[in-house]
């Protein structure tokens, strides 16, 4: 059986080995080298929640920790790849991204197109995101959807180990910006992945479970919320089909519009607030194209229209639940 | 023994730990014998029969359609005709009060597949069976494409008097993926190193497809460590292979490509499940494994056929063989099951593909363990 690594081990090591293969691949971030210069440094902290651990040492001069200025260094990163390099920016929290909004949407998501192609922005800039951390609403927030809204980016969330390692090795690889997203929740999880480096293409939905009653799209932690939801759906003799699109930009319409043929029934779970969120973007893809497929209304599970709370009550109140899940599929289900 | 005989959920895998009901073929009440197909099954990655293990009436049915069991779960109850109900309900009563599901992948899962450092390459293998038992070894060669997991279904049974390794070749599963000179003789030479590097000094070779022509190969090479070839739609033994195959499965690149592929390994083209396609998709974004299939396919199958027919020399050899076939198998035809001459036993399945030691597992290994004795 193949070795198991958590979803922090294996960003580690797609890094990892992405540095040992091209020497363009450089790392830059707020303590990302960790206790740089101090003894100790094969085992400094390396980030916030020590993802880049271990890398400082064994790739020296190419893990740069940065000041406190996101909008400084994450333009850097971006001239950087301009000219040749292939950075991979750390930014703590998607949250903190307010202040590089220039920097991402005015300048590397279009200099390929405002150079006419002949340009290319080959940026990795990871963060993370999502509650469930008591972290209050500055740090909690799910944001892919505002970066999939921007034409010339690339947006990954991942929701688990295995394709946390091939998409950011994709993402490493790719000659145009991508935003690279990791739910905290997600760091500890353990799960199979291969030692060697491999990739996982953009664009390519994951079929995580089968099944012909009811298809549940869902994204990075959220699928593991619809499993657990599955399962207990499943005791019930209802079939869930699971998809995890893997990336929100681009998005693997098909196999979401192949599956709501097949079952009729649709629910989206996301993490992020209602309004303009991908549940919204899927729900509207699927009414335009699959209307006559459609045996039951959408059902969006997302969080509310409200900053994530501080209190612990009121936050797992707002993460959407399996409980909410499955209340949602049972109710396209029985829809008469 | 009790005149009671379960019939439960199997493991076909390591990976295994629950599994689908997808169809009763026998109802409450009917005769059924040792050895017939009672009730269809699908794990993640593939669906398959569960046999009765004795001679009755099946007496009871503890499992519908679509419910899902974990490995070891009761799914229904086979005894005499004469056996009373009340026996057989407390007969399941005792059965389910005591079942304990396996725990997850932290628990002790049985056999586990190791590493080996052979020429300097690491290869995988998994080993099944114990050197106390009286049969003499066997090694499992997948084809082209596979890894050791090609045998899920008849690892555990071939193992039942003697001890059988399945391996990966250089280039597949979690094997290297450095393939060398990418050639029979390459591969034929590390299978030779890999049972010297395990401590067996001679094996029966069960090999399927190209790993057929490895079989061959390595009997040719190295007689003295072969008793015995069993060649399941083996290359090696004619010209013809399906090319169009062997190059689409070296170019796919997603799902969409590689599935209607698959499609033609197996005479029930249901069973390729999305598991099965995601698994071989996993493999094949591998680093390396691009490089090492277009090496082997273009030494092995150039210019639309295959390079290398050994079917004349066999004979020549001495060694028992025994050669097994899918009637419909679209990869290598049928036809080259009677290429070889001399001390031969050919079996033919009908209703079979290319994969027919997963399509037929219980015929292809009852007719193995006669064969080698």
């Amino acid at each position: 059986m193949a070795r198991k690594i958590t979803y922090q081990q294996a960003i580690n090591e797609a890094l990892d080995q992405e540095m040992a293969r091209d020497q363009n691949v450089i790392v830059m971030g707020e303590d990302v080298a960790g206790g740089s210069g101090a003894p100790g440094e094969q085992d400094a902290w390396g980030g916030v929640l020590g993802v880049t651990r271990g890398l400082y040492a064994k790739h020296p001069g190419r893990v740069i920790d940065t000041p406190i200025s996101e909008s400084g260094y994450v333009g850097a990163a971006i001239g950087a790849a301009c000219c040749g390099m292939r950075p991979v920016a750390e930014l703590m929290f998607v949250d903190f991204l307010g202040v590089c909004f220039d920097q991402i949407f005015n300048q590397a998501a279009k200099f390929r197109y405002m150079f006419g192609g002949k340009a290319e922005t080959p940026v990795v800039i990871r963060a993370m995101y999502g509650a469930g951390f008591r972290a209050a609403a500055q740090h909690s927030q799910c944001l892919y959807n505002i970066f999939t809204h921007i034409p010339g980016l690339k947006v990954v969330v991942p929701s688990n180990p295995y394709d946390a390692k091939g998409l950011l090795i994709q993402s490493i690889r790719d000659n145009d910006p991508v935003i690279f997203l990791e739910h905290k929740a997600l760091y500890t999880m353990e799960g199979e992945v291969p030692e060697e480096l491999y990739t996982v293409p953009f664009g390519e939905a994951a079929v995580v479970r089968e099944g012909h009653d009811v298809t549940i799209v869902a994204f990075g932690r959220m699928v593991l919320k619809a499993q657990e939801a599955a399962a207990d759906l499943q005791k019930q003799g209802i079939h869930c089909e699971i998809i995890d699109p893997r990336t929100t930009s681009p998005l693997d319409t098909d196999t979401i519009l192949e599956s709501v043929e097949k079952t009729g029934r649709l629910v989206v779970v996301d993490e992020s607030h209602p309004r303009c969120s991908m549940a919204s973007d899927i729900a509207g893809l699927v009414a335009e194209q699959a209307f006559d497929s459609l045996k039951a209304p959408i059902r969006q599970v997302t969080g509310f229209h409200a900053p994530v709370p501080f209190s612990d009550a009121l936050e797992e109140l707002y993460i959407p639940s399996a409980a909410k899940i499955v209340a949602a599929v049972k109710s396209v289900k029985e829809y008469k | 023994m009790s005149a009671i005989q379960t019939i439960t959920m199997p493991k076909w895998g390591l990976s295994m730990q629950e599994g689908k009901v997808n169809g009763w073929l026998k109802q409450v009440g009917d005769a059924v014998e040792q050895g017939q197909e009672i009730v269809e099954v699908e794990s993640e990655k593939i669906a398959g029969a569960v046999e009765a293990g004795a001679t009755g009436v099946l007496r009871r049915q503890l499992a519908n359609e679509e419910d899902v069991l974990p490995v070891g779960g009761l799914l229904g109850v086979i005894a005499d005709a004469s056996v009373s109900d009340a026996d057989i309900d407390a007969f399941v009563a005792d059965f389910l009060s005591n079942f304990k599901p396996a725990e997850g992948a932290e628990e002790d899962q049985g056999p586990t597949t190791q590493k080996i450092e052979v020429n300097g390459h690491k290869l995988r293998y998994l080993k099944r069976g114990d050197s106390g038992k009286s049969g003499e070894p066997m090694l499992l060669i997948h084809g082209f494409g596979g890894d050791l997991n090609n045998w899920l279904f008849n690892h555990e049974a071939l193992a039942a008097d003697r001890e059988v390794y399945a391996l990966d070749l250089p280039g597949h599963g979690e094997s290297t993926k450095d393939v060398g000179e990418g050639n029979l003789a390459a591969l034929a030479d590390t299978v030779a190193a890999f049972l010297d590097a395990v401590g067996v000094t001679s094996a029966h070779l069960v090999g399927h497809s190209m790993g057929g022509a490895v079989s061959l190969t390595v009997a040719l090479r190295h007689p003295e460590k072969v008793r015995s070839l069993s060649l399941i739609g083996s290359a090696g033994l004619g010209s013809e292979i399906n090319t169009g195959y062997i190059q689409g499965f070296v170019s796919a690149a997603n799902r969409n490509a590689l599935k209607p592929l698959l499609a033609d390994l197996f005479a029930d083209s249901s069973l390729v499940t999305r598991q099965l396609v995601d698994d071989l998709l996993k493999y094949k974004r591998l680093e390396g494994v691009g490089q090492a299939l277009s090496t082997l396919s273009g030494n092995l199958f150039a210019d639309g056929r295959q390079n290398s027919v050994m079917a004349d020399q066999l004979a020549a050899l001495g060694k028992p063989v025994l050669v097994i076939w899918g009637e419909e198998d679209r990869i290598i035809p049928v036809a080259h099951a009677h290429a070889v001459s001399g001390k031969v036993q050919v079996e033919v399945l009908g209703n079979r593909g290319h994969m027919v030691q997963m399509e037929a597992a219980n015929d292809v290994n009852r007719a193995i363990a006669r064969f080698v004795g």
